[in-house]
């Protein structure tokens, strides 16, 4: 008898089948892009996390004689930035310790620096000092020492150690920045007002030059009458915030740095203080919170390298909004036409091809396309027209949030096109065809049926776009974008909206901080804090246009899909 | 003659079978009126001709000189194997086909002696004359209630008891009205498939066309669903001249006053119902309508 061959012998079955190799190829792929990606945020995160988290700060004493000793005594105080070993230098010297450390010992206005390497081998002792404080002030940057006295306005003085020193420390902090908070709002809000109407009628003042007659000498009087009552407020208040400055002098705090050197501090200049090795677990973690806070709060100080980045973030935002108010009309009344209205051929293919392009144009040329469409022929006409009497200040005519939101809605709404394309594709033949044999218009079937219908992947597009928008840096610093903006875009004074305002971005924030800053090692935690919140900023953006987009989803999800 | 006629009895009761084993679980009243139906024979009122009409989809002919007219308030069916060019010929009534790029028409297809291609019709307007009811049912991702007043909103109409007098006349026409009438706002994808497409006839019917045009209403549904619809249809046919296209020739004879039979493009026969499942004249019908071909 003739037996049949099984159909699958044994020994085939260990080997795998054809092409299953290429499916761990595949995945290696992935994984290597996944594990490239967290590797980046992992490293931001922690970074920019790590900035906030108050640290333990250093009494480093050090071998006599030693060539790192900065001050009269042979201590340096700081926070340990860095160990790593050292790179050249004479190695037979240093055998018994290749390392060196990095050490911020803040003090820039009495050591000129505020980081400083040393060898590990010039250290004898290391410890941690609980009477060791770290005092934020408003220049300068930190500063490390102990607290010795205080002097007041007075002429009394309290020396540390007596009972209620540090409450006494407390107090006069808080006055300062209460003082402070109130010289910001005079010389911010009240004069800033009256600038802006000293500003309005000397306008109106230059508009009637030309006019003679008895009328217009009536109307220069009464004009130079206001004028004259605004500058006497403005005398008042400049006084009295002159006033409050000095008030801010009068009482001084001094402490001793660990160099050995004192040093006299007037209390308006501390913003807070703490004694980094005093804190336990939950101490550190308020003042985290607290840093936290102020960093997403607070205007920039020292060149950006202190304070907060709220200007920033709030240019970020409104400028993001502006963008994707003026792209998804632009962009979405295209791609109808493209594609509901204009005859599929040869010339609907250029002009889409074209537009997938212009997604790959470097966004620089759309820059310096923005300064010279937008900056300097829109508004420069709209200066020559209705601002005429500001020249030769530009009003319009120079780089502002409006301009930089529409460059940017410029460089995204290919986008926005292409991915509402599709999204219209996507609409099932058969409920145009339901709308059409209603009595429908075309337009009629596009505004009611395959509009709706087509948003979700309308918001998939601008969710896209955002994100780029947001993100992108190199043609705002062409159209509006500077290091720091002395005003926000949105405030309580008219019209609340200043479109012309130039603003704050944190993506260049970032740029500044980190190649254009004074002090690259200062600056060096606040790139990564600023970068954490960028990356922060467009998550949070995304999150709600995805948010929007699931409900829109819900509610015109078709049977078709 | 006498034997010919006994045999149109015998036929006439094989006709009947159906529609009885169809009718068998109604109420009385419903029984009436299917047996009145019977017995009424409408008069032949031309409402669609279509004259001398072709249609090509670029350089392939869909129909070749089609010469038919379809009477008023009576059910026109079209049967035909696939790609006959019975779906082209409903689509071309409201001018659906005005939307492909690349196909044109010789011919013409005149409603109440109107053509429907005149200059002063807009195709808007003649499409609110037509509800269509499509093969796969296509309701609009919106509420019962939008859906079907959609055909009133875009005319302009925003009249809140106009509409809501239009909700209730249509879906009760289309027999929907009580199982709907406590969701209206809710989505009309939550309704089960023949649901929908009972819907899809309400929004047909809401702006009260003459005519309504039914492309394979039935094939994607369940007997059960199927069967309403065909009640539906002797209701709806008080009303509206319908013209449906089938696959199905027990639906066609059920519910067909007419009947057109296409094959590669051409009107082959056209005739009463009864008559044409009866005796037909032409050889290809009687082929496909015994299932020989098709």
């Amino acid at each position: 008898m003739l037996k049949q061959p099984p159909l699958l012998k044994p020994e085939v079955r260990k080997y795998r089948p054809p092409g299953e190799s290429f499916v761990w190829f595949t995945a290696t792929g992935l994984s290597l892009g996944l594990v490239m990606i967290l590797f980046l945020l992992g490293i931001i995160f922690v970074k920019g996390v790590d900035v906030f988290w108050p640290k333990k700060a250093a009494l480093i004493e050090l071998k006599p004689d030693s060539p790192a000793q900065i001050g009269p005594e042979r201590f340096l105080a700081g926070v340990v930035t860095t160990v790593q070993e050292k790179i050249g230098g004479d190695s037979a010297a240093l055998a018994e310790s290749q390392k060196e450390w990095q050490l911020f010992v803040g003090n820039k206005d009495v050591y000129g620096y505020g980081f400083k390497y040393f060898d590990a081998a010039f250290i004898q002792k290391v410890s941690y000092p609980e009477s060791l404080a770290r005092i934020e002030r408003l220049e300068y940057g930190d500063a490390f020492g102990y607290p010795v006295m205080i002097k007041l306005a007075a002429g009394q003085i309290r020396t540390a150690g007596q009972p209620g020193f540090i409450g006494e420390l407390k107090r006069l902090v808080h006055e300062s920045e209460k003082r402070w908070d109130k010289i910001r709002d005079i010389e911010k809000r009240q004069i800033g007002k009256i600038n802006d109407r000293l500003e309005d009628l000397r306008l109106k003042e230059k508009s009637r030059t030309s006019q003679h007659g008895l009328e217009a000498r009536s109307h220069r009087e009464l004009i130079a009458q206001e004028a004259a009552g605004l500058q006497g407020q403005y005398q008042l208040l400049a006084q009295k915030a002159q006033e409050l400055r000095k008030l801010q002098k009068q009482d001084l705090i001094v402490y001793r740095l660990a160099s050995g050197e004192e040093k006299e501090l007037p209390a308006g200049q501390v913003l807070g203080f703490y004694f980094p090795n005093q804190l336990n677990w939950a101490g550190r973690a308020g003042l985290f919170c607290k840093r936290v806070f102020q960093y997403l709060s607070d205007a920039p100080r020292e060149a950006n390298t202190e304070g907060g980045v709220f200007p920033a973030i709030f240019g970020t935002l409104v400028m993001t909004v502006l963008m994707s108010l003026a792209v998804t009309p632009f962009g979405v009344l295209a791609a109808i036409y493209l594609r509901e209205y204009a005859k599929q051929g040869f010339f609907v293919r250029a002009v889409r091809i074209a537009v997938n392009n212009l997604a790959g144009v470097p966004s620089i040329v759309f820059g310096v396309f923005g300064l010279g469409f937008f900056v300097y022929f829109v508004g420069g006409s709209i200066d020559r027209l209705f601002f005429k009497e500001a020249l030769p200040t530009p009003t319009f005519g120079t780089g502002g949030i409006l301009w930089a939101s529409l460059t940017l809605a410029l460089l995204t709404v290919p986008m926005v096109i292409v991915a509402t394309e599709e999204a219209l594709a996507a609409v099932p033949r058969g409920m145009r065809e339901g709308s059409l044999a209603c009595g429908a218009s075309k337009w009629q079937t596009i505004q009611r049926i395959v509009l709706p219908a087509s948003a979700p992947g309308i918001l998939t597009g601008l969710i896209l776009a955002m994100a780029r928008g947001a993100s992108e840096v190199a043609p705002l610093m062409l159209v509006g974008v500077v290091k720091l903006a002395p005003t926000l875009p949105l405030d309580g004074t008219f019209p609340f909206f200043h479109l012309e305002r130039k603003f704050m971005h944190l993506g260049f924030h970032i740029y500044d901080l980190g190649f254009q800053s004074p002090d690259s090692e200062a600056a060096k935690p606040m790139v990564f804090a600023t970068t954490l919140l960028l990356i922060g900023l467009v998550v949070v953006l995304n999150l709600g246009a995805i948010i929007i987009r699931e409900n829109l989803r819900k509610k015109y999800s078709t049977g078709a899909f | 003659m006498t034997e010919k006629d006994d045999d149109m009895e015998i036929m006439e009761q094989e006709r009947q079978k159906p529609r009885e084993r169809h009718f068998r679980q109604k109420t009385e009243e419903q029984a009436d009126i299917s047996a009145e139906r019977t017995e009424v024979k409408e008069p032949f009122n031309p409402l669609i001709e279509v004259v001398n009409y072709n249609f090509f989809y670029g350089a392939t002919q869909a129909l070749f000189d089609v010469d038919l007219t379809m009477p008023e308030k009576q059910v026109t069916a079209i049967i035909g194997p696939s790609g006959c060019g019975k779906s082209t010929l409903l689509r071309s009534i409201n001018r659906m086909n005005d939307l492909l790029d690349n196909a044109y028409h010789r011919g013409d297809i005149r409603i109440r002696e109107q053509s429907i291609y005149d200059a002063g019709l807009e195709v808007t307007e003649l499409r609110k004359r037509i509800g269509m009811v499509f093969q796969k049912s296509n309701p609009f991702p919106k509420t019962i209630y939008e859906n079907v007043v959609y055909s009133l909103r875009v005319a302009g109409q925003n009249n809140k008891t106009v509409l809501n007098e239009a909700v209730e006349r249509s879906l009760k026409a289309a027999a929907l009205w009580d199982e709907a009438k406590d969701r209206l706002d809710e989505s009309a994808l939550s309704l089960s498939g023949g649901q929908m497409q009972r819907l899809c006839i309400a929004r047909a019917v809401a702006n009260r066309p003459e005519i309504l045009l039914m492309d394979e209403p039935c094939s994607a549904l369940d007997p059960i669903a199927t069967a309403k619809i065909e009640e539906l249809m002797y209701q709806l046919k008080k009303d509206y001249t319908i013209v449906i296209v089938t696959h199905n020739m027990q639906q066609a004879a059920r519910v067909a006053d007419h009947t057109a039979f296409f094959y590669m493009g051409r009107l082959i026969e056209f005739g009463e119902t009864k008559k044409m499942f009866m005796s037909p004249d032409k050889k290809q019908t009687e082929e496909y309508i015994t299932g020989r071909f098709g």
